[in-house]
């Protein structure tokens, strides 16, 4: 099925969730609002037409100064057996930095929403095992969202600073010679 | 265990593997529950190799970021490049030209058998068996001895161009590439014979690590690993890059899903990557190797020595980057992992606004539990191994 003839027949199955359609470069991305993201993916991994059966990427966006709406999850679907795709945006609050999970319908988003709450701080509702993935548990802020600095946070991570005091207490047995 | 009575206790006991582990391929930890040598619990551990490459692509131009893409997977530097300018072309709405494309699909190739036999090394290695090893590093090193030939570097090769590739290729590289690609099935033979009927690798990889087909599907595995499950997937065949629309190849498929299905898909994938070297050595067609697009692509270096105009054109494109159309594009690439994406956002500037790398050995890495739950501690190797993850690319 064209990207577009999907993109409208989620828009006539969920009238009022969809935001926006656009193409670009022959892509379509789908834009919703994130309440019954967890049914429409339900939706478009059942019905035997779609059948998008593969989870290419999950990933989040940070707007900072762009949009009302802060963050958006963005998730590829592809169908392997129907070889179409579709791209859906869920656009996510800053005041309410939460989305359903979808660990339930593809098992394979599992660390992909694992690393979009580490860097971005968004929580998946129904996540079996939330935590950080690629950062320490203990570090402060999420990197990849925009107001982070690419130089990293002031402080310096408590890890780290155990590593330097280690490192200093073991300079009494360089050689001196 | 059971009919055994137990006069004895027994306890459960929690072991950390890795992250210094020769057999973890890298920087991988996992923490083991066992109940003798049965895994109960497999809990893998990534990031420590984390280097923020996606924040480090959003405050580069995208020229600039191509060698990043070196350090995702870096023993197929060649096949990330070609997946990050294929993107970013995309993105750009523009093509490389023909002769681009077919050196891209070559050297994307040879990047597919130089990371496949390391694979085949290591893995057989692990397993127990030494002499594959030492014969899989002499074919590696004949085609790192071929890229240094073609671009200078070895391993972090950012040949590929946004647009083209950075310089043509000579004869005498194509002369060399063509001995080793008649030479090298009869040295797959000699691989084979050493393993692929080998007793003691029949029975520490048939049936081990077993995943079905939906299964492989719905976990997001790609490459070798899901077409080791009998699933016909594969991005140069369902959405052909490059010249491999115009390149003839099979696509191997396993039945079992099991290591060693998994093993035969990616000696099938070598034996059809050196078929697709052939082809694009006969095919080459003639003509520049670098797209002219002046907006978006660099002009070449002997004009920008020689005349102002080209010069001040090069300036622009390095400091502030292209004017880039506003949009968003993923591509997806066929890496000898798996699929390997790129998925930009812009806001018209020179720099992408979101640049996510969908890298496939993080997927396979969160599959290990599946795999590996209620069998030996042993397994667990042979599963590290089967699903081929460099953990450069899995924590970016």
């Amino acid at each position: 099925m064209e990207p577009l003839q999907i993109a409208e027949k989620i828009k006539e199955k969920f009238p009022d969730e969809v935001l926006e359609i656009k193409e670009f470069r022959g892509q379509v991305s789908v834009t919703l609002k994130k309440n019954r993201i967890l049914e429409i993916c339900r939706y478009l991994h059942s019905d035997p037409t779609l059948d998008f059966n593969y989870l290419i990427d999950l990933c989040g966006v940070d707007y900072l100064p762009k949009k009302d709406n802060r963050f958006e999850i963005v998730y590829h679907l592809y169908s392997i057996k129907r070889r179409h795709a579709i791209r859906l945006k869920a656009e996510v609050p800053e005041n309410d930095p939460a989305i359903d999970s979808v660990t339930a319908i593809w098992a394979g988003a599992n660390w992909h929403e694992r690393e979009c709450y580490d860097m971005y701080g968004i929580a998946f509702t129904g996540h079996p095992d939330l935590r950080r993935i690629l950062m320490p548990e203990d570090w402060e802020g999420h990197p990849l969202r925009k107001d982070y600095d690419i130089k990293g946070a002031a402080k310096e991570w408590a890890g780290f600073i155990g590593v330097l005091d280690r490192a200093k207490k073991f300079k009494e047995f360089e050689w001196k010679g | 265990m059971e009919g055994i009575e137990k006069t004895f206790e027994t306890k459960e006991l929690t072991i950390s593997m890795g992250p210094q582990h020769p057999a973890t391929h890298g920087v991988l930890r996992l923490v083991l529950t066992l109940d003798g040598e049965t895994v109960i619990k497999c809990t893998p551990y990534v990031g420590y190799l984390h280097r923020g490459v996606e924040k480090l692509g959003e405050n580069r131009t995208y020229f600039a970021a191509l060698p990043l893409t070196d350090r995702l997977d870096y023993i197929s530097s060649m096949n990330n490049n070609v997946g990050y300018v294929n993107a970013v072309e995309k993105l750009f709405g523009i093509e490389a030209t023909e002769r681009a494309k077919f050196i891209r699909t070559m050297v994307a190739e040879m990047g597919r058998i130089s990371s496949h036999i390391i694979w085949l090394g290591t893995h057989v290695l692990d397993i127990g068996a030494t002499t594959p090893f030492l014969y899989a590093f002499r074919e590696r090193e004949r085609i790192l001895d071929l890229f240094e030939m073609l671009c200078g570097a070895r391993l972090t090769v950012s040949y590929p161009r946004v647009g083209g590739v950075r310089n043509d290729i000579s004869q005498e590289f194509l002369d060399t590439l063509y001995d080793f690609i008649l030479d090298f099935p009869s040295r797959m033979d000699d691989y084979e014979t050493l393993v692929t009927e080998n007793r003691v690798w029949k029975q520490r990889t048939v049936g081990i690590g077993v995943i079905s087909a939906e299964e492989a599907i719905n976990w997001g595995l790609t490459g070798g690993t899901l077409r080791g499950s009998g699933v016909n997937y594969d991005v140069r065949k369902h959405a052909p890059y490059d010249a491999y629309d115009k390149v003839e190849f099979d696509v191997p498929l396993g039945k079992s899903g099991d290591c060693y299905d998994r093993y035969l898909v990616r000696i099938g994938e070598m034996r059809q990557a050196n078929r697709i070297i052939k082809q694009c050595i006969e095919k080459l067609p003639l003509g520049p190797v670098m797209a002219n697009e002046p907006k978006f692509t660099l002009p070449p270096k002997d004009l920008v020595l020689k005349d102002i105009e080209h010069l001040i054109h090069q300036f622009v494109l390095i400091t502030k980057g292209p004017a880039v159309p506003e949009g968003e594009v993923y591509m997806g690439t066929e890496v000898p992992k798996g699929e390997l994406g790129f998925y930009f956002v812009s806001d018209g500037a020179g720099k992408p606004y979101r640049m996510r790398v969908r890298a496939p050995s993080f997927v396979h890495a969160s599959v290990l539990p599946k795999l590996c739950e209620g069998l030996m501690i042993a397994d667990v190797i042979a599963n590290i191994g089967t699903i081929d993850i460099v953990l450069g690319e899995c924590d970016r």
